[in-house]
């Protein structure tokens, strides 16, 4: 090995006098993947902008030591820059549905680099990119080429944003959280071929809010907090060992491990993560109820079809399901499976085009919507944006007040205290604006909101997407906990699978608006009868130690 | 318990977020920008014109008085004077009531319309809304003032068919984008928050349509304005619409390009006040679009 | 794929066809709803007190003594020819004194167009460069542009370079010079409404994703706003290009008549001003006709140059 692809010593970043990033140390190692993991916010991807000199405009950046490739690039220029992007170092972004050009073929977009590094004439460039396309193994590349990226289905997206950044074998490639929002099977297509790219000889940097999608692929890791990389160290020491309370609750965020029951919080202040996993027993375990109770919601062949110009599209099929008193059912599936419309169909605020749902053993989809308005309160409901669903006129404290009258109950400023007290909100929230609150916050306010008519059933359709992973866990910990105190029958539904087993005692797996397979969720787990299934767990990223005594098994 | 709910109420993950969003609320309400500062004075300049003249003209803007026809602007005639010596400045403010009151009916009398059209088509069910649709396109391939001028044409020229002329031809760029608006509120998630909530559909409307409706549809009639005092001016201009020796601005502007050669200023005033209409109107229109849009 | 595309573009004529038998219908019933007598118009309004059996032989003439319904079903037959009828005030047949001025407007319009492009898309990447003071001066620009009234514009005009400073005839007189002024007289205001729109446009794609990772592949700051950002801004302005051309028609009104321009716009104002139903009505479906064309053809460019659009409508 020629020694360290990149070097960095002492980077500081500023915005106008304030210090997001101070005093980072760097070292890339052709071949070796490096995570850098953190909260948003910690400063982890202003310094992967800043190692391409994208840190933005306005950003002071400093560093004692800073060296791409074996050349000192402190201080360097615009010009100098745009001579080493690309050709150097090479940037992932997330999404490649937002991060290609939609308007461009691919073929342009990934020729880019040739274009603008060698002067390739386009027929040469044309020819570079689809010997590229090959390597990356985008299927059919003489017809994919000329495709723009909104023509391609995720996986093949995220190959052709791949092939982009690794046109020119660039020494160094930095991924900004590369996985994120994406659905399981394409996040392992993602980190299969940053694997290969660091197999060729790219030294890579993965940027990452998640321990549970870097552990697998990661030979170091090192965590930021506040700018500052507060632990690192070989994966499986990091995992094994963490030292840092920001690597704790990085690793308690991760659901997956923690089984049913078990706050996430709680289990981050055990140090010892195979303590953690073994040893603790589940504090109300007992309080669950039994799998024979009655339904209070079910539906039964539910089928919904969307007319578009192009004919009808499916989205939900065949569908049965039943929520029971102080059980959760957890719901899984990728993007456009079906979730979110099933979830409306229990809402019943869409009809179904097939089979009925019914609610407390009485007719609930039939009905007329006057007939229904009475009983809606018993079924509450959340949202993955809490702020798309609050009137933005209305201020905290009118909101709850009106779901409180709309239930029924007193609207007083005691009553709405409570409902804040209730989801761990200070009394004083209740004089603002959601507009002003964080996004936890924001999710927290949804939840009083949805409670206070006392609703039997909760519907939470991807309550915790939009979060923080530490935020997650502590919202996760607040549902579980209010769904266990009211005996509510919740159906949550979530694309991550990690986490939707630490929250539910049942499980459906939905695809292609069917159900595939549903049962008790260890049972599941242990024994998928289904093949989408079982790829599903193995595709689901989780904790992987490196392959050390606690048996977790690991991803890959 | 204490260290859980510590976390959950505070969590330090929320902290950096919820400092950048109190840090973007000052900047948000800070003082307005000069440019709409200057449209709000431009504006209650004009209403003062519409609602009390005399306060600010500075001759009779009837007065004929030959010996001075044709003097520039200076400082007893700022605005210079036309052929029959009247002050310019005069007649501009005396207009303002006319040409104003004809961009304002018209503006209503289309707003009127595409808040009915547009609110049918969203909130009317789905045939209506096709129907709706269908009539939109149609009145869309009348362009610009071509349906004012077969509105004309019907009932003959004059200020009252300008009015209805102009406000007919605005119509249906309202209703598409009330339909819009009203769509895009009754599909947002607080809408259906509240169904979930059991509220009704009147109070649906009532507490969450309507108002949230209110503000934009409000920017875009303050928007309206500029434009349909352009081309009802257009239409004075052409004599279609007020005739001279009416004091309304295109009528005044018409009648002084005879003397375009000599006596600029008969010409350039008016058409300045018309210009600084629309372009005050449209700062204050986007300034309460850009203020209602930081909310959502 | 390729049948569903060619339903789309069926539906979008079948569509077009549909709003021009709208606007023949609503133009006719209206004029025949109105009170007034068409065979008085034709001899000169109300005032020429034309006896009784000059005004039935007009009647008999126009077809004026027929059932409304056979006078629709007549004027649906006509147009199938391409019969507009004749004009009440030239007692010519509308189709050809329409043809002797479509030619001369459609110049007008389309080389108004080409400018206004010209100039949205000069201003539109001033104002979204970097640095306040650009951005501020030429948002200024294009905002003023967007309020100037054609009549205005065209009068300080004829006053600046024609009789001012004697750079260009004030009239049309048929050579290339006296184009230039009406031609800029139009395209000004729409420049002023088309940078504005690309202008957000281009503000909002230069902070999309894409365009960092066009960054950190190398790309010139001007790279991205001509290769990337301009397509996404230039997309909804070319899909306003139907409105645009209907506009710069409607000014024609305007412009045509001040600069003593023959034309179609000057000739629908003359025939408002006599209240020569055939002519306006003639003019006004051949604006329509225009109109609609022009949607239907940017439909199809807005559909070839974006993908999302083809899927959003499959």
């Amino acid at each position: 090995m020629s020694g360290a692809a990149l070097t960095v010593r002492g980077l500081h970043i500023g915005f106008g006098g304030t210090e997001v990033v101070r005093g980072v140390d760097l070292d890339l190692a052709p071949g070796r993947i490096v995570a850098l993991v953190g909260e948003s916010g910690s400063g982890k991807s202003v310094t992967a902008r800043a190692l391409l000199g994208l840190a933005g405009r306005g950003a002071l950046v400093d560093a004692e030591r800073f060296e791409l490739d074996g050349e000192d690039v402190r201080g360097a220029g615009e010009r100098r820059w745009r001579r080493l992007r690309g050709a150097k170092v090479g940037l992932v972004l997330q999404d490649a549905l937002a991060s290609l050009d939609p308007l461009r073929p691919i073929g342009r977009e990934i020729g880019d680099a040739l274009r603008l590094h060698l002067g390739l004439r386009p027929a040469a460039a044309r020819q570079r990119v689809l010997e590229l396309l090959e390597r990356l193994e985008l299927p059919h590349p003489a017809l994919t080429i000329d495709r723009r990226s909104g023509e391609l289905s995720g996986g093949m997206r995220q190959r052709a944003l791949i092939a982009a950044a690794v046109a020119l074998d660039p020494p160094v490639l930095v991924a900004d959280e590369p996985t994120t929002a994406l659905d399981v099977g394409v996040q392992a297509t993602v980190l299969q071929l940053l694997r290969e790219a660091a197999d060729r000889g790219a030294a890579v940097l993965l940027i990452s809010h998640d321990l549970a999608v870097v552990s697998g692929i990661a030979d170091e890791i090192l965590v930021l907090a506040d700018g500052t990389v507060v632990e690192r160290g070989p994966t499986a020491a990091v995992l094994g060992a963490p030292r840092h309370a920001a690597t704790r609750a990085l690793l308690a965020a991760v659901p997956t491990e923690v089984p049913r029951g078990v706050p996430l919080l709680a289990a981050a202040r055990l140090a010892d993560p195979g303590a953690r996993v073994a040893g603790s027993t589940p504090p109300a375990q007992a309080a669950m109820s039994p799998t024979g109770t009655a339904p209070i919601l079910e539906a039964h062949g539910l089928g919904r079809a969307y007319r578009s110009r192009g004919g009808d599209v499916t989205a939900v099929e065949d569908v049965s399901v039943a929520l029971r008193p102080g059980r959760t059912l957890g719901l899984v599936g990728e993007s456009g499976s079906g979730k979110t419309t099933l979830a409306r169909l229990l809402l019943a605020l869409e009809r179904p085009d097939a089979g009925v749902v019914r609610f407390d053993g009485a007719p609930w989809s039939e009905l007329t919507e006057a007939a229904r308005r009475p009983a809606r309160r018993r079924i509450g409901a959340i949202w993955q944006d809490p702020y798309g669903s609050f009137d933005p006129r209305w201020g905290v404290a009118r909101l709850l007040r009106d779901a409180l009258t709309a239930g029924g109950q007193p609207g007083d400023d005691r009553a709405v205290r409570e409902l804040l007290d209730l989801v761990r909100l200070p009394a004083a929230l209740a004089a603002g604006h959601p507009l002003e609150l964080s996004g936890g916050q924001r999710q927290r306010v949804a939840i009083a909101r949805a409670l206070a008519a006392r609703p039997e059933v909760l519907i939470a359709d991807e309550p915790v997407s939009a979060l923080d992973v530490t935020v997650q866990a502590a919202v996760l910990d607040l549902l579980d906990e209010l769904q266990r105190e009211r005996g509510l029958a919740m159906l949550f539904i979530s694309h991550d699978l990690g986490v939707v087993r630490h929250m539910s005692d049942e499980l459906a797996v939905m695809r292609h608006g069917r159900i595939l397979e549903q049962g008790e969720a260890e049972q599941l787990f242990a024994a998928p009868q289904h093949a989408y299934t079982a790829a599903l767990i193995r595709h689901s990223p989780r904790l992987a130690w490196g392959g050390d005594a606690h048996g977790t098994p690991s991803t890959r | 318990m204490s260290d859980l709910e510590l976390r959950a109420g505070a969590s330090p993950a929320d902290a950096p977020r919820s400092a950048r969003t109190r840090e973007d609320r000052p900047r948000r309400r800070r003082m307005p920008r000069p440019s709409v500062v200057l449209a709000a004075a431009f504006v209650g300049f004009l209403l003062l014109a519409v609602v009390w003249p005399g306060l600010l003209q500075t001759a009779p803007p009837d007065a004929i008085s030959p010996a001075e026809a044709f003097q520039p602007p200076s400082a007893s005639h700022w605005f210079g004077t036309d052929e029959s010596g009247r002050d310019v400045y005069s007649r501009v403010v005396a207009g303002t009531a006319p040409s104003l009151l004809i961009g304002v009916l018209a503006t209503a009398i289309g707003l009127a319309l595409g808040l009915l059209l547009g609110g049918i088509a969203a909130l009317g069910g789905r045939v209506l809304d096709f129907v709706i649709g269908r009539v939109n396109e149609v009145l869309f391939a009348f362009p610009g003032i071509l349906l004012a001028l077969l509105v004309i044409v019907l009932w003959g020229p004059g200020p009252v068919t300008a009015t209805v002329a102009v406000g007919l031809s605005t119509a249906p760029g309202y209703a598409r984008i009330i339909r819009g608006q009203l769509l895009a509120i009754r599909g947002s998630g607080y809408v259906e928050a509240a169904r979930v909530l059991g509220h009704g559909r009147a109070r649906i409307l009532a507490a969450h349509i309507l108002p949230n409706a209110l503000v934009p549809i409000a920017a875009l009639a303050t928007l309206g304005i500029g434009q349909a005092v352009v081309w009802a001016s257009s239409l004075s201009f052409l004599g279609l619409g007020a005739q001279p020796p009416a004091a309304e601005w295109g009528a005044m502007l018409s009648a002084g390009r005879t003397y375009l050669g000599t006596a600029w200023w008969l010409t350039v005033f008016p058409g300045l006040m018309i210009v600084a209409t629309t372009l005050a109107t449209t700062v204050l229109g986007r300034a309460l679009t850009a203020r209602d849009g930081a909310r959502r | 794929m390729r049948a569903r595309r060619i339903r789309a573009i069926a539906l979008r004529l079948g569509g077009a066809l549909f709003v021009l038998w709208a606007v023949a219908t609503l133009t006719f019933f209206a004029i025949h709803l109105v009170p007034g007598d068409p065979a008085q118009a034709i001899l000169g309004g109300p005032g020429s007190q034309a006896p009784q059996e000059t005004l039935d032989r007009v009647r008999a003439e126009y077809g004026l003594d027929q059932p409304l319904v056979v006078q629709y079903a007549a004027m649906l037959g006509r147009l199938l020819t391409g019969d507009l009828g004749t004009s009440y005030s030239l007692k010519a047949p509308v189709a050809e004194l329409i043809g002797g001025q479509l030619l001369g407007t459609l110049t007008l319009a389309l080389a108004a167009l080409a400018l206004a492009w010209v100039l949205a898309i000069g201003l539109a990447l001033w104002s979204s460069a970097p640095g306040r003071v650009a951005r501020g001066v030429a948002g200024a620009i294009e905002l003023t542009a967007a309020a100037l009234p054609h009549f205005w514009l065209a009068t300080v005009l004829i006053a600046v370079f024609a009789t001012g400073l004697g750079w260009l005839p004030p009239v049309a007189n048929g050579s290339a010079s006296g184009l230039v002024l009406p031609v800029v007289t139009l395209a000004v205001p729409l420049a002023g409404f088309l940078a504005q729109l690309m202008r957000e446009h281009l503000l909002d794609a230069l902070e999309r994703p894409f365009t960092v990772s066009a960054l950190a592949r190398g790309e010139t700051a001007s790279g991205i706003r001509l290769r990337h950002a301009l397509r996404h801004a230039a997309l909804p302005a070319v899909q306003l290009s139907g409105w645009a051309i209907g506009y710069l028609i409607s000014g024609a009104v305007v412009v045509e008549t001040i600069f003593a321009r023959p034309g179609l716009g000057r000739t629908l104002l003359r025939a408002t001003e006599l209240r020569d139903v055939p002519l306006v009505t003639g003019v006004v479906l051949v604006v329509a006709l225009v109109y609609v064309l022009m949607t239907v053809l940017t439909d199809l460019v807005a559909t070839l140059a974006d993908p999302r659009i083809r899927t959003a409508a499959a």
